[in-house]
């Protein structure tokens, strides 16, 4: 069984993003990009069923500005066998980027897609889902547990209430959330290794994908600051404050 | 315009987060709602008491029991075509389906909104909430999910409306329900609690959590929550973590204590009223947002503050 695992170039999790002054959108330049965390951990789990013998070969693939070849690097690192770029400099939406998958997964026919549960830039949570109901498939969605058993999976979901366990037929669409692992850092050797994998790079066009925008964003701003209050000097002037308001 | 909520629940109670997606959808229109489950009808009871919307579609039946997304999706991209907008409280359930209706009807979901500008315009957080976008539109259909604190909650009780029942589409056969393992509190749950408490790393373990964080929620009548890193050393379960990818909390009184206000954290406590940070750091990033800082160490103080309440 294959597996498919799409990453996305996203700011740094580290950086806090500033929002530009024309309200256009938010500074990327000389911004440090990373591979979205929760992509990181989609490719460290179809690393780990492969290294359990459950699964044969992984793709990657990205869509996005040519510098989105470093994040696959990345994921080649990690442990992916082969990778793939649909280049384009355009934002690309959800939708559209569920579409364009669709039309890899025709080609690459996974058992297995593991997406990212949101990207850290647009916090759509939308693609994994979306890809599910173009292709008909099933989804674990936020899944913090994932058991391969034959041409089933299990899948242990985090929701608001606690954990939910669904059983999904494969092929199935999967997306992770934080505690579902903790990614490796790429050895040495393994970046070297990585440089010699096969990464091919299309257009959307090569798909016929219609990527053109649903959502036109009017305006990008910073949300209300909050200003530092107080510093009390203890305890007491703490309580004192509570009662002040009611709290206490 | 002639919109849908996606009515959250469990069969039995009807969820709180369906309020505030009610109150985004009366500003688009019309309001109808969908209890979407098996043995539901006390939730379209309830749901058809809330002040102000039109009609209550039920779907009761065992395919829709566990809400699973590829038995939903399909039954509501289905009413959609008397629908013009359907919203989703931001729930996990919500987040789960959403998506799959907008690829059915070929729409882009606006996700999370957290005000209507216009029939078809929404402002809605990316990066954390550390920036906020206007967007417009241009689909047909308008496919939503609704940040629970960024609007009112319709009245729960004052309507009368019409209960009417819809045929559920098959059980698609993909997926099964195995498991719930659903955490019982007596405490106010997160994303409707007045009061929240909650704990950071510098908890220790869950004994420690358990002694210092709870007795301090329960003199207040607070619910308890926690940044990611304490979720992840396993002090409390997943279902406390506050925060860009946890729950999105906005109560009256948000006291952190031992966490240091990471952009990720802040992203889902920065909105509440008076934000109180206990952290032995002067210089934690918590106080930047702080209405009420203590400059302590929180195993002294946390249990002082508890005793003298
Ligand atoms: C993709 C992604 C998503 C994330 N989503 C979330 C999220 O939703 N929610 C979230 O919370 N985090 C999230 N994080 C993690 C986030 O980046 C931080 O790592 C996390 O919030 C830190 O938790 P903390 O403040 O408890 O721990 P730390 O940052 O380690 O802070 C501990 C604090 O305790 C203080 N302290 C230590 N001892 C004492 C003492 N005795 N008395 C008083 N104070 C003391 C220290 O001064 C310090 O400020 C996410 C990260 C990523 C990459
Ligand atoms: N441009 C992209 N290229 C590759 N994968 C993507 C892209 N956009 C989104 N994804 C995948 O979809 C997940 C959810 O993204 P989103 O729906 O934008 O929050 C991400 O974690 C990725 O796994």
């Amino acid at each position: 069984m294959k597996a498919l695992v799409p990453v996305k170039r996203v700011i740094d999790y580290n950086v806090k993003p500033r929002v530009k002054a024309d309200g256009s959108g938010v500074d990327l330049a000389n911004v440090k990009m990373s591979m979205n965390p929760f992509d990181e951990i989609a490719v460290e789990e179809a690393v780990r069923l492969k290294e359990a013998g459950q699964i044969d070969e992984i793709v990657v693939v990205s869509i996005g500005p040519a510098k989105a070849q470093e994040t696959l690097r990345a994921a080649l690192a990690m442990g992916a066998d082969s990778a793939l770029l649909i280049e384009t400099e355009e934002a690309i939406e959800p939708l559209a980027v569920a579409k364009m998958l669709k039309a890899v997964s025709g080609e690459v026919e996974p058992g297995l897609i593991i997406l990212g549960k949101q990207a850290i830039d647009d916090d759509s949570n939308q693609t994994g889902q979306m890809l599910a109901g173009l292709m008909n498939l099933p989804q674990g969605t936020f899944a913090s547990k994932v058991e391969l058993e034959g041409d089933h999976v299990r899948v242990t979901r985090e929701v608001d209430g606690g954990l939910e366990t669904v059983r999904l037929s494969t092929p199935a669409i999967i997306t992770t959330d934080l505690r579902l692992n903790e990614p490796r850092y790429a050895s040495l050797p393994n970046i070297m290794k990585a440089k010699k994998k096969p990464l091919e790079i299309k257009t959307p066009a090569d798909y016929g994908v219609d990527i053109a925008p649903r959502l036109k964003t009017l305006n990008v701003s910073e949300p209300p600051v909050r200003q530092a209050g107080v510093k009390v000097a203890d305890v007491d002037e703490l309580i004192a404050r509570l009662k002040a308001m009611g709290v206490a | 315009m002639k919109t849908l909520v996606y009515v959250a629940h469990d069969n039995v109670h009807l969820g709180d987060a369906t309020l505030a997606t009610v109150t985004a959808a009366s500003k688009l229109g019309e309001v109808h709602l969908l209890v979407a489950g098996a043995g539901c009808g006390a939730v379209a009871e309830a749901a058809s008491r809330i002040a102000g919307i039109g009609k209550v579609h039920v779907a009761d039946d065992a395919a829709c029991e566990h809400q699973l997304a590829e038995n939903i999706a399909p039954l509501i991209a289905g009413l959609m075509t008397d629908h013009d907008a359907v919203l989703f409280p931001a729930t996990t359930t919500g987040k789960n389906i959403a998506p799959r209706v907008a690829a059915l009807l070929d729409v882009m979901q606006i996700s999370d909104i957290l005000s209507v500008e216009g029939e078809r315009t929404f402002t809605r957080p990316i990066y954390a909430g550390n920036a906020i976008a206007t967007v417009e539109s241009s689909d047909a259909k308008l496919v939503i999910t609704v940040r629970g604190t960024a609007f009112d909650k319709a009245e729960a009780e004052g309507g009368a409306a019409e209960i009417a029942a819809v045929a559920s589409t098959d059980d698609a056969g993909k997926s099964s329900f195995v498991s719930a393992e659903l955490a019982k509190s007596e405490r106010p749950e997160l994303t409707s609690a007045k009061i929240i408490v909650s704990g950071g790393r510098a908890l220790k373990d869950s004994a420690t959590f358990e002694n210092i964080v709870m007795p301090l929620a329960d003199k207040l009548g607070a619910g308890v929550g926690a940044s990611r890193a304490a979720v992840d050393a396993g002090y409390v379960p997943n279902d406390y973590q506050v925060g860009q990818t946890g729950k999105i909390v906005a109560p009256e009184v948000y006291i952190a204590i031992g966490i240091s206000g990471a952009i990720q954290h802040l992203a889902g406590m920065k909105d509440s009223k008076t934000i109180i940070a206990i952290n032995k750091d002067e210089d934690a990033p918590i106080f930047q947002v702080a209405d009420i800082g203590l400059v302590a160490d929180l195993y002294q103080a946390v249990p002082e503050l508890t005793a003298a309440l």
